[in-house]
């Protein structure tokens, strides 16, 4: 892909996410912050190409890989699932009664 | 051995669908019942994009792979279920630290290893826009982790919340900054190890330089923007790699961090550069406040405040940072309760920079099981104190301070609060009348005629008004 093509994604994306996260709503802003966290860490893509470089390549850029998967981990799992046990929190009122 | 630049259509289809799934991921977060799904989706998401990265690469070191990420797995699954709720600000901080290194980390691989990235010439050299993308991928992700760190030891009462502030240090901060960015430039034309390397170390020292003069009540704003910096850096080297799932994710993480920033900046009516800027929340304007605290104000026990509550129509309940600390929110749930059995009605009003993040107080009371559509915004609550008969402020301050409105030499002039005064009566919980609030200015609302002050720990305070309630 050319550089142009990566860029046009990129400011489309900042647009998206511009009207996306006006949207979210003030009470899930902590929410906001784990999952944009956990989703963050796609990082780990290029951690796992730097690990994954077959022999050939430097011992040093793929031992930084693993670390950085290692980190990478703790945050995928760590955030989804902090975001998962936050979101199982917020309830409606049982009797819909009122309001 | 292939690499990414004429990658497999399925590929870059894949990376699409994964960025696509971030986007429903937030997209959720519109309300609380459709917020599971949309987590859900970005597990999907985030899996679709391991997943193909294993697959189209070869893999010379699997096992290795699966030990890290299971290594991984298991620390952020146990911290996840452990951690409590009132430390979700440091947790936050400490995985934003998460991703900066990792940036880092992944920005030297790519370095030190350009061929396995697809990003060297043909002649071995790194390519001239991947030298700028990864050296700015390097020093936002280095910037990341440094200042998360310093918010991570700030939150969590390992470093003092005052703010530490340097001779100089704007010169120095932008003098460092300059530097950074003219090393960035020179990279370009010259890919030697030091200047990499230099730009990785300055970047790390600029992050904790930033982040240590700026005080405790201004932490929500450094929260949200080091998650965007977080997005930024993971953009950045979506760049390097030309992957699609990373750019989009960078990009929606970077503008919801910028967001949360201007949401938070604009309800404590202070500009992003001032907060950035640092200093506030200082000892400096304690002596204004010291010498008005010889006005009158009322006592109460908590069998008044009890008596009161029980006889009004509507009480209005304002948290704030102190009910974290004491940990309140259970049993402030529990006199709700209580109340509602007396047929009061009962609504919480939350204020935006009410706790040490954006909607912190919001994922408290969630916790202490309060309905969500009990819990109001500051715009769409504000009007109702003038029909109530009870506001009951317990560990908020400044965010209920009337000189925000009318006094304009006062530091939070202009921020938008809560109206309390308006209620018929306002209850305020608060440790002891010395104390003031992060702002360092006193509250008129302490003296008014229709005040009660109720001394005491947050929590003890409650639960004796649950016991007088019974």
């Amino acid at each position: 892909m050319d550089f142009v093509a990566i860029l046009s994604i990129f400011v489309m994306a900042c647009f998206v996410g511009y009207y996306v996260v006006w949207s979210v709503t003030p009470a899930l802003h902590t929410p906001l912050m784990a999952v944009t966290n956990a989703i963050s860490s796609v990082i780990i893509v290029g951690a796992l190409i730097a690990s994954s470089a077959a022999a050939g390549g430097s011992a040093s850029s793929k031992w930084l890989g693993l670390v950085a998967v290692t980190l990478a981990s703790v945050n995928i799992f760590g955030g989804f699932a902090v975001t998962a046990r936050m979101l199982a929190m917020y309830k409606k009122k049982e009797r819909p009664a009122a309001k | 051995m292939e690499h990414t630049a004429p990658v497999n259509p399925w590929v870059a289809l894949a990376y699409l669908i994964s960025g696509a799934c971030f986007i429903l991921a937030l997209r959720g977060l519109s309300s609380p019942a459709s917020s599971q799904r949309g987590n859900r989706f970005g597990m999907i998401g985030m899996a679709l994009a391991v997943g193909t990265t294993l697959f189209v690469h070869e893999i010379a070191s699997l096992p290795e792979i699966l030990i890290a990420m299971a290594i991984g797995a298991a620390i952020g699954i146990v911290t996840a279920r452990k951690i409590a709720m009132t430390d979700m600000p440091q947790l936050v901080a400490a995985f934003h630290s998460l991703v900066g290194m990792a940036a880092v980390l992944v920005a030297c691989a790519a370095y030190l290893n350009p061929e396995a990235f697809g990003i060297a010439g043909p002649d071995g050299e790194i390519l001239t826009v991947s030298r700028i993308e990864m050296g700015l991928g390097v020093a936002i992700g280095a910037i990341t982790f440094s200042g998360s760190v310093i918010a991570f030891l700030k939150l969590n009462g390992n470093m003092g919340g005052k703010p530490i502030m340097l001779p100089g240090r704007h010169v120095i901060n932008l003098g460092v900054l300059a530097g950074i960015l003219g090393l960035i430039a020179w990279f370009t034309q010259d890919q030697s190890p030091w200047i990499f390397w230099t730009v990785t170390g300055l970047s790390f020292a600029i992050g904790f330089l930033l982040i240590i003069p700026i005080g405790g009540a201004d932490m929500p704003v450094v929260v949200s923007m080091l998650n965007s910096y977080s997005g930024w850096a993971a953009a950045a080297m979506g760049f390097t790699l030309h992957n699609t799932a990373m750019i989009i994710t960078g990009a929606l993480v970077g503008s919801s961090g910028a967001i949360l920033s201007y949401i938070m900046c604009r309800a404590m009516n202070r500009s992003f550069i001032s907060v950035i800027a640092g200093g506030f929340g200082g000892d400096t304007a304690g002596g204004a406040a010291a010498a008005a605290t010889d006005r009158p104000w009322k006592r109460g026990s908590a069998e008044d405040a009890a008596f009161l509550m029980q006889q009004a129509e509507q009480v209005i309940i304002v948290p704030g940072y102190g009910m974290a600390v004491a940990q309140a929110q259970h049993v402030l749930r529990e006199m709700g309760d209580k109340l509602k059995e007396h047929g009061v009605r009962v609504k919480y009003a939350i204020h935006p920079v009410a706790g040490r993040m954006p909607g912190h107080m919001n994922v408290l009371l969630a916790e202490a099981n309060v309905p969500y559509d009990e819990v109001f915004e500051l715009e769409d609550i504000n009007s109702e104190f003038a029909q109530t008969d009870v506001a009951f402020v317990i560990g908020a301050n400044d965010v209920t301070n009337p000189a925000a409105k009318t006094d304009k030499s006062s530091p939070i002039y202009g921020m938008p609060v809560l109206d309390v005064e308006k209620a018929k009566t306002v209850l305020f919980v608060k440790r002891s009348m010395g104390g003031v609030g992060y702002a360092g200015v006193d509250n008129d609302v302490f003296y008014m005629d229709n005040t009660m002050m109720l001394l005491a720990d947050a929590k003890k305070m409650v639960e004796e008004i649950v016991k007088s309630l019974d």
